[in-house]
């Protein structure tokens, strides 16, 4: 996979992703590609219940969650996890990303949609927009970005 | 089954397998069938609900799935069911969401279901009000089968139009 000038937190730290989909593939393919940003999985969850369990336990920097999963769909377990904590920093990744859905999913407190299937490149773009000056890009000098 | 709800099916299939593989794909062959769905190797099934209501079946076999799966990892992964399965489904849900999508900002109003396997050998039979149509695609890693059968939710339709005189 393509590598990308690693994006840290302000800390010099990896960031730390929370991955929420109910397809185990889906989530490979993802931590594939947060791995080439130089990020770290902080957890995976394949529902929204289990996602906002999960990020009451790792606090991660972003959480790229799904939209239509079993249980709990992801709209709703974005606007829990906003609700309870207002600063989550949130990007909605699913195949169906008609206007309606793309909207609800900001005004339910979302950052961010990136549609499936996902490319690298956008991803990473949307990754540094949504975490501002909380992040830093390590020299991209070598990096395929 | 009318053709402005086919065709982003089919173009949704085309894009998406088109870019996921990195390859180019073609429509093979296309058929309206009225007979009961027979698998032809691991099947994924949607089932999607609004103004439109229905199912799509995903199907590949399961060496051509295996080829995806490889060639999303990039990386040669040994052959595993679940593997298989899971690729299967992602497959289904990145086209048929896609396809929803462009239906959905066409006006159309629609759920879509998490993916289910799909793995009698028969599916349901469709009825003239369901009609399916079933589609090839041909990509560098094998033959993708799709089979749509959806119909207008008159219900719905009916309401909605009872809702817009009031």
């Amino acid at each position: 996979m393509e590598q990308f000038a690693p994006v840290k937190r302000k800390d010099g730290q990896p960031v730390r992703y929370l991955i929420v989909d109910d397809s185990v593939f889906a989530r490979k393919n993802l931590t594939r590609m947060i791995e080439s940003f130089g990020g770290q999985v902080a957890g995976e969850a394949g529902d929204g219940c289990t996602a906002i369990t999960e990020y009451e336990r790792t606090s991660p920097d972003i959480v790229l969650m799904d939209i239509t999963m079993p249980q709990m769909e992801g709209i709703e377990a974005a606007e829990r996890i906003v609700r309870s904590h207002p600063n989550a920093r949130i990007v909605m990744v699913s195949s169906v990303g008609y206007q309606d859905n793309i909207v609800a999913a900001l005004q339910r407190g979302a950052r961010h949609f990136v549609q499936k299937p996902v490319k690298p490149d956008v991803l990473y773009e949307v990754i540094k927009y949504v975490l501002g000056e909380d992040a830093s890009v390590a020299n991209a000098a070598g990096a395929g970005a | 089954m009318r053709m402005e709800l086919i065709q982003p099916f089919i173009n949704a299939a085309d894009a998406v397998l088109a870019d996921s593989l990195q390859s180019p794909t073609s429509i093979g062959h296309l058929s309206m069938d009225e007979e009961a769905y027979r698998r032809k190797g691991v099947a994924a099934r949607i089932a999607v609900s609004g103004d439109i209501e229905g199912r799509i079946i995903f199907d590949v076999d399961p060496k051509t799935a295996m080829r995806v799966a490889s060639r999303f990892a990039g990386e040669e992964l040994p052959e595993s069911n679940d593997l298989i399965c899971e690729t299967v489904c992602e497959l289904a849900n990145q086209v048929i969401g896609n396809a929803v999508t462009t239906l959905n900002d066409q006006g159309f109003h629609f759920r879509v279901h998490p993916p289910e396997v799909h793995t009698s050998e028969h599916g349901d039979k469709s009825s003239e009000d369901t009609e399916a149509l079933v589609m090839c695609i041909e990509t560098g890693s094998g033959k993708v089968f799709m089979n749509v059968a959806m119909r207008y939710n008159r219900r719905q339709q009916g309401e909605k139009a009872v809702a817009a005189g009031q």
